[in-house]
């Protein structure tokens, strides 16, 4: 037992490696071997984290469960891992929406072996990202997560559609989004590696919480680089390395107008790879915002919480208006995550400009809830629109219409869930949205007040969905025959009860995850 | 005590799981366990009442209690429930209305027929066909999805619940909230038909209009005063602070908080120019949630603005001029009032002259409220609510009627378009003496009905206080309301039967004919609790309860205003005049055509639908659509990144074949391999591998090098 608590980061990160190595060894024609094997290997990481959640000690600062291995150790880069209230939080979102997702997959025949092996892969990835205390690590891990999303995409996507890219020139639709995927956030990456970069050569350690106390010491009118004959000071250069931080960041979450990827990718993915993208990859780059951008560029931060601010508002606004004027039902589920992620981002702003205030720690308490509801509520909706994708093999609105009667159940968990996307009080999505607009209100107000059109429309593009494919007259298509649509089946619901439960759970008594968000926002950012 | 107000909410919430969950199968079960949880919280509002009535000052010594629900740096949000003499008020008729709809809907949904040949969910109820003695007839059919209406009204009830005990807004706001969703729902209930698919979106995406601006208000109230409970907000030093600091557009910030809020009230109660969704909301299964979003969901607006008086009003006295939030408030309930009334007079449909009748005496709470008169405006809520249920209840019953006669006769008419109908009075005599004196009541019919007395009293503060404009706007709005109220009366159930379903209309079942008798009663009785001190005659006679008991949730007890015979006539020849007009005017007409107020702006509701499909509908559609995904993103965002990735190809390829290969393969490479391989051909003819050649080459270079090395070096 000792032994388990004094490893239990690596444990927890590396648990899914071992488990692909295992699913490796089995035997490939076995489908249902491999299947459970990784369900339950997965389920491992999950109980271990709640665990850790319940050993946790809110009200301690600093991180905890430290533990540091050699690793690079010429560049003195090292295998360092902790957490406080932001990652274990997130911690937590990963090792369950992993489990669910895999279960979300038991449909998939080809190429299991390999499909399974790259989600756990993809596991640790995510993992490491949000236990790394190490800025290298941190990278690793970083990119480590794009490779198997790449294949997930590219290998086991939807196979019908094109897209023309330019005039004449089109490309298979899952090829196209993979590569934009992948090409877009490395691209992000390249800034971030050589500022990540500038700061080890700078302190001779990349180790995350010395960095934190050396950068902040600097003097920022001291001299810092020689280019070209000029001298940079040392706030030319933190805005400089502020922005390579950003705009990487600003890509993965993704706010406004680097959110293209983001409908393309994950209207392609297989309908787990969507899950997870939406529940977990986007949530990469908003922690990357608040474990690296705000403690390590306060001041910078703060200058530019404008741009953020309006950026973020545009994401609101505009991912709102894009996912009411779609027909693809998994189109406009993708693009709800921008109107979403958007009061994240805006939550951060706030907080940006408000540092130290009650609004910001109100606003960060938003943003990182926010984080973890549209988490669960946004890997709810891409299953449920995978379920009925998998029985009708289309996605276009115009198709559906009626079919309340044929899936009352589903209908049930359809709009319960879409609901929660809505932020209806008493569901977790509300009190989130709320705190974020309270924290951001006396700080931020025209921008606040203009994110109101967003939220206005989040109604609209929701009602919407469910308009199209529950109410409104029948389509007899669906109602007979071989198309005859069948009702959600028990695999199905088991995935979606935890996420409908906790949906419940938090937008009832939120206290139980708040008080431990609101404690680290506290400690992180007093 | 306390324990018993946390709980009010709970039975119809445990109701509404339950039967989605388990008993979603069993019709008797589950409206079963419906109206017992109606009835249970029915109990606990009963006890909790006369609890309330028990206390000495209630207002200063209110129930309450609350606890931490949201860390927030080192302090707490807290949520809490209260009862204060004004929620007292509010939760009896809550209680009671509730309950009447509930028992009534099971009459209603037809319990106990059988079930219809070519029923599906999603529709209303076609009829069954059954063999009596023989001979085959159709008679009505229970509703498909009988047990899921039930479990939507019992969510409907605790959001009502909820925001009525809430002590603050949070919880008021998340109760708003879910009743908008179960009207959503309710009204949606027939979502197979698109009429009632799109009403549900559109009273969902209007109310909710209104709701961000009163999300803005929560938080804005809550940053300024760090709390959001009732107590905290209206504690006199942190009114005196909000009101004495300026926001922005040179209102206080009471001023714009109270203006954000009552947005929210403008679309929750329907007040122009957000009206546009209550009279598409009888698409709803007829009465009941036309009931519920007329006379109950619609007074939480209304009860919203009364509990946030003293913020809005803050600064304000009695006798001072209006502040600028209450000014726009007065404005704009006064101009619902007169303006819905206008185009009740021309409606057809039975439900829809009571719903714009809805809108118009919720503009009458408004203005009152606006003017600052508080109890006034408590008053005619509660009076409203009673007659409007009953009222609208009674249409229900009607209709029900109707649809009886319809399906025995097989005439397929509009059976909600009230020149249908006539001659009911003698079919179904219970619905008409009900209906009679709702709609006496809501005309105001002196002395006898409870709505003379709460209309009179707004009256009565508009002219006291001096507010002319409000008074006359008023006045002409309550002439048109006993008008369009006995036009109603007269069409639907004085003459001869005009179609075959009328003539064959029959009385409704007991369960929902008991709810109209209750609702009746109240309808008359409760005007008596609040007839005023110095009323000729009858003031003093019963003390004025209402008045004490309401106002003594404020501060300071309201002024009572003094007695003047010009409200007084005003108010009796508006009601009078208006009936008797109605009556005379009515009496004879038989068809649309012989209706003189058929004019088509009244009918068309001003257009206001037109004019917001174009100026909002629409371009909204567009800006989502074609500016955003197909402009903005697939064009603009995306076209600069394949330009960018248009570039790189382009630079790829200018490198492979502009540099790569006539550069380093063809130049450079190939160059180099070519030189190479010329000069190794070249020499290979040297290395024919003759020992005579080697000799002779070997001999020539040391001569070579003998001759230079003798005229270079030697020379020097």
């Amino acid at each position: 037992m000792q032994f388990i608590f004094d490893h239990i980061l690596t444990l927890i990160l590396f648990f899914p490696v071992l488990a692909a190595v295992v699913v490796l060894c089995l035997p490939k024609d076995n489908l249902k071997a491999i299947r459970w094997t990784a369900l339950g290997a997965s389920l491992v990481p999950f109980a271990l984290t709640v665990l850790l959640w319940t050993q946790f000690k809110a009200g301690q600062p600093g991180f905890q469960f430290q533990e540091q291995y050699a690793w690079y150790a010429a560049i003195h880069s090292a295998l360092h891992l902790g957490v406080d209230g932001l990652s274990l939080t997130m911690v937590l979102l990963t090792t369950l929406l992993t489990p669910l997702a895999l279960l979300a997959s038991f449909n998939i025949t080809d190429r299991i072996k390999a499909y399974f092996m790259l989600f756990l892969f993809l596991e640790t990835g995510m993992l490491g990202v949000f236990m790394a205390l190490d800025l290298l690590i941190f990278f690793v891990f970083w990119e480590i997560g794009l490779v198997p999303m790449y294949f997930l995409i590219n290998q086991w996507g939807s196979e019908k559609g094109e897209r023309e890219i330019w005039k004449g020139i089109k490309v298979q639709s899952r090829n196209y989004a993979s590569l934009k995927f992948i090409i877009y956030t490395m691209a992000g990456s390249l800034g971030l590696l050589l500022a990540i970069q500038l700061l080890g050569v700078l302190f001779n350690t990349y180790d995350l919480q010395t960095l934190y106390a050396n950068w902040a010491a600097l003097d920022p009118n001291g001299a810092m680089l020689h280019f070209f004959n000029r001298v940079l000071t040392v706030s030319t250069v933190k805005t400089i390395a502020f922005w390579a931080f950003v705009i990487a960041f600003a890509i993965k979450i993704p706010v406004w107008p680097f959110h293209t990827w983001l409908p393309d990718a994950h209207t392609e993915a297989p309908t787990a790879g969507s899950m997870i993208l939406a529940g977990v990859l986007l949530k990469l780059g908003a922690y990357g915002f608040l474990r690296l951008v705000l403690p390590l560029y306060p001041a910078e931060s703060a200058r530019y919480a404008g741009w953020l601010a309006f950026l973020a508002v545009m994401a609101i606004v505009f991912g709102a208006f894009a996912a009411f004027g779609q027909k693809d039902f998994k189109r406009l589920v993708a693009y709800s995550s921008v109107n979403h992620m958007g009061f994240v981002v805006l939550g951060i702003a706030a907080a940006a400009r408000a540092s130290g205030t009650l609004n910001a720690n109100i606003a960060l308490n938003g943003a990182v809830l926010q984080m973890f509801n549209h988490g669960l509520s946004a890997a709810g909706m891409f299953f449920l629109v995978g379920v009925l994708y998998e029985r009708t093999h289309t996605r276009n609105l115009d198709d559906f219409g009626g079919l309340f009667p044929l899936v009352p159940i589903y209908g049930g968990i359809l709009i319960f869930t879409s609901l929660a996307s809505l932020g209806l009080p008493g569901l977790n999505g509300f009190v989130s949205e709320f705190l974020v607009v309270r924290g951001s209100w006396p700080v931020l107000t025209l921008y606040t007040a203009v994110a109101m059109i967003g939220l206005l429309f989040t109604g609209a593009y929701i009602l919407k969905g469910i308009k199209y494919v529950l109410h409104g007259p029948l389509n007899e298509r669906w109602a007979h025959g071989e198309h005859k649509l069948t009702e959600i089946n028990l695999r199905e619901i088991i995935v979606m009860a935890p996420l409908m439960a906790l949906i419940l759970v938090i937008g009832i008594y939120p206290a139980w995850i708040l008080d431990v968000i609101n404690k680290a926002m506290m400690m992180l950012f007093h | 005590m306390t324990t018993l107000i946390w709980l009010l909410p709970l039975p119809p919430l445990l109701s509404f799981f339950a039967i989605l969950l388990f008993t979603n199968k069993r019709k008797a079960l589950s409206h079963g366990i419906a109206v017992g949880a109606a009835g249970l919280s029915w109990l606990g509002s009963m006890i909790i009442f006369m609890r309330a009535l028990g206390v000495e000052e209630f207002g200063k010594h209110v129930f309450g209690s609350s606890i931490n629900w949201l860390p927030t740096g080192s302090t707490w949000l807290k949520i809490g429930v209260q009862i204060d003499p004004l929620s007292a008020a509010v939760v009896f008729f809550v209680a009671w209305t509730v309950l009447a709809i509930f028992v009534y809907s099971i009459g209603y949904n037809n319990f106990g027929q059988p079930k219809g040949e070519h029923d599906v969910a999603g529709l209303p109820p076609h009829g069954a066909t059954v063999t009596e003695h023989g001979h085959k007839h159709t008679v009505p059919s229970i509703e498909p999805m009988y047990s899921r209406f039930f479990a939507f009204i019992s969510l409907f009830a605790f959001g009502m619940y909820t925001l009525v005990v809430s002590d603050n807004l949070l919880t008021l706001f998340v109760g708003w909230e879910i009743m908008g969703l179960c009207s959503y729902l309710l009204i949606g209930f027939w979502f197979g038909k698109p009429s009632a698919r799109d009403a549900a979106v559109k009273a969902f995406m209007t109310t909710r209009i209104g709701d961000v601006f009163m999300l803005l208000g929560i938080a804005f109230v809550y940053s300024f005063t760090g709390s959001l409970s009732f107590s905290e907000i209206f504690k006199p030093e942190m009114l005196q602070a909000l009101a004495s600091t300026p926001a922005f557009f040179g209102l206080s910030a009471a001023g714009i908080i109270g203006l954000l809020l009552f947005i929210g009230t403008v679309g929750k109660s329907a007040q122009w120019p957000l009206h546009v969704w209550l009279p598409d909301a009888m698409e709803g299964p007829t009465p009941v949630s036309a009931m519920i979003h007329a006379a109950t969901m619609v007074s939480a607006g209304v009860y919203m603005v009364i509990r946030m008086f003293p913020l809005i009003s803050a600064g304000w006295t009695e006798g001072m001029p209006l502040n600028t939030t209450m000014s726009i408030i007065a404005f704009i309930g006064a101009f619902t009032a007169l303006f819905a009334a206008t185009i009740a007079v021309a409606q057809n449909d039975i439900k829809r002259v009571l719903a714009y009748s809805t809108i118009s005496q919720l503009g009458f709470m408004i203005a009152a409220l606006g003017i600052g008169a508080y109890v006034a405006a408590t008053f005619h809520l509660v009076t409203h609510a009673f007659f409007k249920a009953l009222l609208f209840l009674g249409s229900g019953s009607v209709i029900h009627g109707m649809e009886h006669g319809a399906l025995h006769t097989g005439d397929h008419v509009d059976l909600q378009d009230m020149f249908n109908m006539g001659g009911l009075r003698k079919k179904m005599p219970i619905t008409f003496w009900t209906f009679l004196i709702g709609g006496f009541a809501l005309s105001g019919f002196p002395v006898l009905t409870a709505g003379f007395w709460s209309k009179d009293e707004i009256f009565a503060e508009a002219f006291g206080n001096g507010h002319l404009v409000v008074f006359v706007v008023l006045a002409v709005a309550a002439f048109l309301t006993a008008f369009y109220t006995m036009r109603q009366i007269t069409l639907t159930f004085f003459g001869e039967p005009r179609t075959k379903a009328a003539e064959y209309a029959s009385e409704t079942p007991w369960t929902m004919t008991v709810p109209l008798i209750v609702l009746a009663v109240f309808a008359v009785g409760y005007g008596w609790v609040g007839i005023p001190e110095h009323f000729p005659g009858l003031g003093g006679l019963i003390p004025n309860w209402f008045h004490e008991f309401v106002g003594g949730t404020l501060t300071e007890l309201p002024k009572a205003v003094e007695f003047s015979w010009v409200p007084l006539i005003t108010s009796l020849c508006v009601a009078l005049g208006g009936l008797f007009f109605g009556w005379l005017v009515y009496r004879k007409v038989k068809s649309p055509k012989q209706d003189f107020l058929q004019i088509p702006v009244l009918k068309n509701k001003w257009y206001f639908d037109e004019i917001y499909n174009f100026v909002f509908v629409k371009p909204a559609s567009w800006i989502a659509e074609k500016f955003t995904s197909l402009y903005m993103d697939q064009t603009v965002i995306d076209g600069l990144l394949h330009s960018v990735a248009r570039f790189s190809l382009f630079l790829g390829h200018a490198f492979r074949n502009y540099f790569d290969k006539p550069v380093i393969n063809e130049f450079l490479g190939d160059g180099t391999g070519n030189v190479v391989k010329a000069s190794g051909s070249g020499l290979r003819k040297i290395q024919a591998g003759r020992i005579q050649y080697y000799m002779v080459a070997s001999v020539a270079v040391l001569v070579i090098f003998a001759l230079l090395y003798y005229f270079l070096i030697g020379g020097m």
